[in-house]
C-alpha cells in the first residue's frame, strides 16, 4: 500500500463551493485509494475526499492551504490528479 | 374520546378507522419501529434514494437539453449529495440506534446537517442549506410516497387525516375504500373541500391540529354536516352519529329517485344540469347522480399528479376516456389553468401576486408549445363525441383572439399531417375577470358559448382572497356587485345567441338556483352530488315565480338582504334544506 500527499493552495475566487466539490469528489471517487483532505488554516478540520458534503464544510476559500492525502495502490496518480484540479482552477475563470 | 370543531365543507357522517397522512414540508413525526422491522426500513431507505436518484437524473437530463449543462450542474451537485456515503452512513446508523421509520431518520440527519451548513461563515455555502433541504424533501417525498401508494389499494374502508390534502395525493386515492377527510387548514373552496364534495364523502378542514392528535387506526367519526370530528368516540356518540349516518343515506337514497326526471320547472322549461370534474371517472358517479354532460373538466390535474408534464398522447387517452363514458354527452374541456393556487409540484412561481400574474390562459399563451400539444390532443379527440373547448381567465379581447390563433395553428399543423378532426369544434370561454364580465357584449361575437366562473369572479370583483381567513368574510356570492356582473353576461350572451352557463360553486348551491333560473340562466354545471337537490328546486318552482325572485334581489343594495330574503323564498320549496 502506498501513500501520497500534496500541499496546496485554493486559488478560484468562489473557495471550494459547491460545483468544485463536487467535481473533486467524482475524480476522487474514481480511485480506489482512500483520500482525506486536510485544512491546514485555522480552525483545522479534515473531510473525506470522497463526501461532497464533507468537502463543503470544509468552508475553503481562496487562499485556504490544503493538504490532500491518498492511501491505496493508486495513490500517487490520485494525488497528482487532484491537485492538478486546483492548479487548473477546477476551469473556472 | 375528544371533539374538534372545523368547517365542515362536505356533509353527511362517517364513522371509520383513521389513516394519518405525514404532510411533506412539516417535521415528520418521531415514530419508533420494531427490532426486526429495522431491516425493512434500511430497505425502504435504499430504495428511496435509489428511486430520488433515477428521477433527479431524468430531471438533470431535461433541463441540460432545455436550459443548457450550466444550469442542470446544479443536479450534479443535488445527485453527489445524494449518494454521499457519509450522510448515507448517518441515516443508517440513525435507523438501527434509534430504531426509527426511514422518513424520521432521513429528516433528524438531514436537519443535523443543514445546520452545519446555516452555520458557515461563507455566505455562498451556507445557501446550500435550500439544497439540502431540496434533497430532504426530494427522499421523503419517495418514502413517504409508498405510503401514499397503499392509499391506492386499501382493502378497508378508512378516513383520511392529513395537515392539507395536495391534488397529487387526491390524485393517488382508492376511492371506494375513502370514506371521508379531515385536515388542519383549509376552507369551503380549497382543494380536499372541492374532491370531497366531487365523490359526495363528509369533510371536515380547518381544525388546526388534527394530525398530531390523531394515530392511525384511530376510530373516527367525521360529520361533515355540522364540521365536528370526534376521535374515538364513547358508545353514545357511536349510536347517535350511526343514526345521523342512516338519516344521511336516506335523504340520499330520496334524491337519488330523482335522478331520471328531467330538470323542468312546473310551466315546462328545460334547464340543463352538468357537472364538474377533475378526473374522467368521476364521470360515472356524475351521471349516476343525474348530470347531463360535463360543464367543466379541469384538466389541470393532468399536470398536478406527477412531476413531468402530460405528453400528447396522456391528454388523449384522458380526453378519449372521458367522451367515451360520455356515450355523446356534452364534454367542455378547459384548456390549462394552472398557476396562483394550482402549481405543478416543486413550480411555485415566486410572484408576489400569483392571482393577478402569470397564471391560467396568461401561462399558456407564455409556452406555446405546451399549449398546442393540449390544443392537437383535444382536437385529435374532437372526433369521438360532443367535445368543446373552453380557455379560461380571458381579460382581454387580444388574449382570446391569441388563443384562437394558436388554436388555428394546430388546426392547420393536424391539416398537413392527414388527422381528422371536427372543424367546427365550439369554442368558448370563462368568464371569470370582471373586465371580461363587462365587455361581455363584444365577446359574445367571437365566442359560442360562456362559462361563469364565479369563484374567481367574486374574488376579484370584491378584492377578496378566499383563504385568507382575515377577509374571507368578505367574500360572497350575493354581492349586488357580483350579481350585476352575473345578470349583464346573462343578457349579453341571450342578446349574442351563444349559450350561458354558470359553472363556479354559486351553480350548485341550492341557495342561488332560484335567482339564477330567474336572470335566465339555461345552464348549470356543479359537483355532482349537488344535481339532485338543484333538479328538485327546479322542479318545483316556475320560470314566472324565478323572475320575481330576480327581479325582488336586484333591487337590495346588500349582500345580508339577498341571502336572507334567497333563504326563505328557498325554504318554502325545500324546508329540509336550511
Amino acid at each position: 500500500m502506498a501513500t501520497a500527499s500534496r500541499d496546496i493552495l485554493v486559488q478560484n475566487a468562489m473557495g471550494l463551493h459547491a460545483r468544485p466539490a463536487m467535481q473533486f469528489v467524482d475524480l476522487a471517487n474514481s480511485f480506489a485509494s482512500t483520500i482525506i483532505v486536510r485544512r491546514l488554516a485555522e480552525p483545522p478540520a479534515e473531510a473525506d475526499g470522497k463526501s461532497v458534503m464533507q468537502m463543503i464544510i470544509l468552508e475553503a476559500g481562496q487562499g485556504t492551504p490544503l493538504r490532500i492525502e491518498a492511501d491505496g495502490d493508486d495513490a500517487d496518480s490520485a494525488v497528482a490528479k487532484l491537485a492538478e484540479l486546483f492548479e487548473t482552477r477546477f476551469g473556472e475563470e | 374520546m375528544e371533539i374538534k370543531k372545523g368547517i365542515g365543507v362536505s356533509p353527511g357522517v362517517v364513522i371509520s378507522t383513521a389513516v394519518v397522512l405525514d404532510a411533506e414540508d412539516l417535521r415528520v413525526p418521531k415514530r419508533l419501529v420494531a427490532a426486526e422491522q429495522v431491516p425493512v426500513e434500511l430497505d425502504r431507505l435504499g430504495e428511496a434514494i435509489g428511486a430520488a436518484v433515477v428521477e433527479l437524473t431524468t430531471l438533470r437530463d431535461s433541463v441540460a437539453a432545455r436550459h443548457g449543462k450550466e444550469i442542470a450542474s446544479i443536479f450534479d451537485v443535488h445527485m453527489g449529495m445524494l449518494k454521499d456515503k457519509y450522510v448515507f452512513q448517518q441515516i443508517m446508523q440513525a435507523i438501527k440506534e434509534q430504531q426509527t421509520t426511514a422518513e424520521y431518520a432521513v429528516s433528524v440527519v438531514m436537519r443535523r446537517q443543514s445546520a452545519v451548513f446555516a452555520n458557515m461563515k461563507d455566505a455562498y455555502l451556507a445557501e446550500r442549506v435550500k439544497d439540502i433541504h431540496d434533497i430532504e424533501k426530494r427522499i421523503l417525498h419517495h418514502l413517504i410516497g409508498k405510503k401514499r401508494e397503499d392509499l391506492t389499494k386499501l382493502t378497508n374502508d378508512v378516513v383520511v387525516i392529513a395537515h392539507d390534502l395536495l391534488p397529487s395525493q387526491t390524485a393517488a386515492l382508492d376511492r371506494t375504500h375513502v370514506k371521508g377527510f379531515a385536515c388542519d387548514v383549509g376552507g369551503r373552496t380549497s382543494h380536499t373541500a372541492i374532491v370531497a364534495r366531487a365523490m359526495a364523502i363528509p369533510a371536515v378542514v380547518g381544525l388546526g391540529n388534527i394530525t398530531e392528535e390523531v394515530n392511525t387506526g384511530d376510530t373516527i367519526i367525521i360529520d361533515g354536516s355540522r364540521g365536528v370530528v370526534i376521535i374515538n368516540p364513547d358508545e353514545e356518540s357511536m349510536a347517535e352519529h350511526r343514526e345521523f349516518e342512516r338519516k344521511h343515506e336516506r335523504l340520499e337514497i330520496e334524491l337519488r329517485t330523482l335522478r331520471d326526471e328531467p330538470a323542468q320547472t312546473l310551466d315546462g322549461q328545460i334547464i340543463s344540469l352538468q357537472a364538474n370534474i377533475e378526473f374522467p371517472p368521476e364521470i360515472d358517479d356524475a351521471l349516476e347522480q343525474g348530470a347531463q354532460g360535463i360543464g367543466l373538466y379541469r384538466t389541470e390535474f393532468l399536470y398536478l399528479s406527477k412531476e413531468t408534464d402530460p405528453t400528447e398522447d396522456e391528454h388523449y387517452a384522458a380526453y378519449a376516456d372521458a367522451l367515451k363514458r360520455l356515450r355523446g354527452r356534452p364534454l367542455v374541456i378547459r384548456t390549462l389553468d394552472l398557476g396562483a393556487d394550482k402549481y405543478r409540484e416543486g413550480a411555485e412561481s415566486g410572484e408576489r401576486n400569483p392571482f393577478l400574474g402569470d397564471r391560467s390562459i396568461r401561462m399558456c399563451l407564455h409556452d406555446i408549445p405546451m399549449f398546442k400539444r393540449q390544443l392537437r390532443a383535444i382536437l385529435r379527440a374532437s372526433t369521438l363525441g360532443d367535445l368543446r373547448i373552453m380557455f379560461p381567465m380571458i381579460s382581454t379581447l387580444i388574449e382570446l383572439r391569441q388563443a384562437r390563433m394558436v388554436l388555428k395553428d394546430v388546426e392547420e399543423e393536424l391539416e398537413d399531417e392527414g388527422i381528422t378532426f371536427r372543424k367546427d369544434t365550439p369554442v368558448g370561454m370563462m368568464v371569470e375577470v370582471p373586465s371580461a364580465a363587462l365587455m361581455a357584449t363584444q365577446f359574445a361575437k367571437e365566442v359560442s358559448f360562456f362559462s361563469i366562473g364565479t369563484n374567481d369572479l367574486i374574488q376579484y370583483t370584491l378584492a377578496v382572497d378566499r383563504t385568507n381567513e382575515k377577509v374571507a368574510g368578505l367574500y360572497c356570492a350575493a354581492h349586488p356587485a357580483v350579481l350585476m356582473l352575473i345578470r349583464d353576461v346573462i343578457r349579453a350572451g341571450a342578446r349574442g345567441g351563444i349559450s350561458v352557463s354558470v359553472c363556479g360553486e354559486m351553480a350548485g348551491e341550492p341557495l342561488y338556483t332560484l335567482l339564477l333560473l330567474g336572470l335566465g340562466l339555461s345552464t348549470f354545471s356543479m359537483n355532482g352530488p349537488d344535481v339532485p337537490e338543484v333538479k328538485k328546486i327546479i322542479r318545483s318552482t316556475t320560470m314566472q315565480h324565478a323572475r320575481e325572485v330576480a327581479r325582488r334581489v336586484m333591487s337590495f343594495d346588500s349582500e345580508r338582504q339577498v341571502m336572507h330574503y334567497l333563504r326563505e323564498e328557498t325554504r318554502k320549496i325545500i324546508p329540509e334544506a336550511f
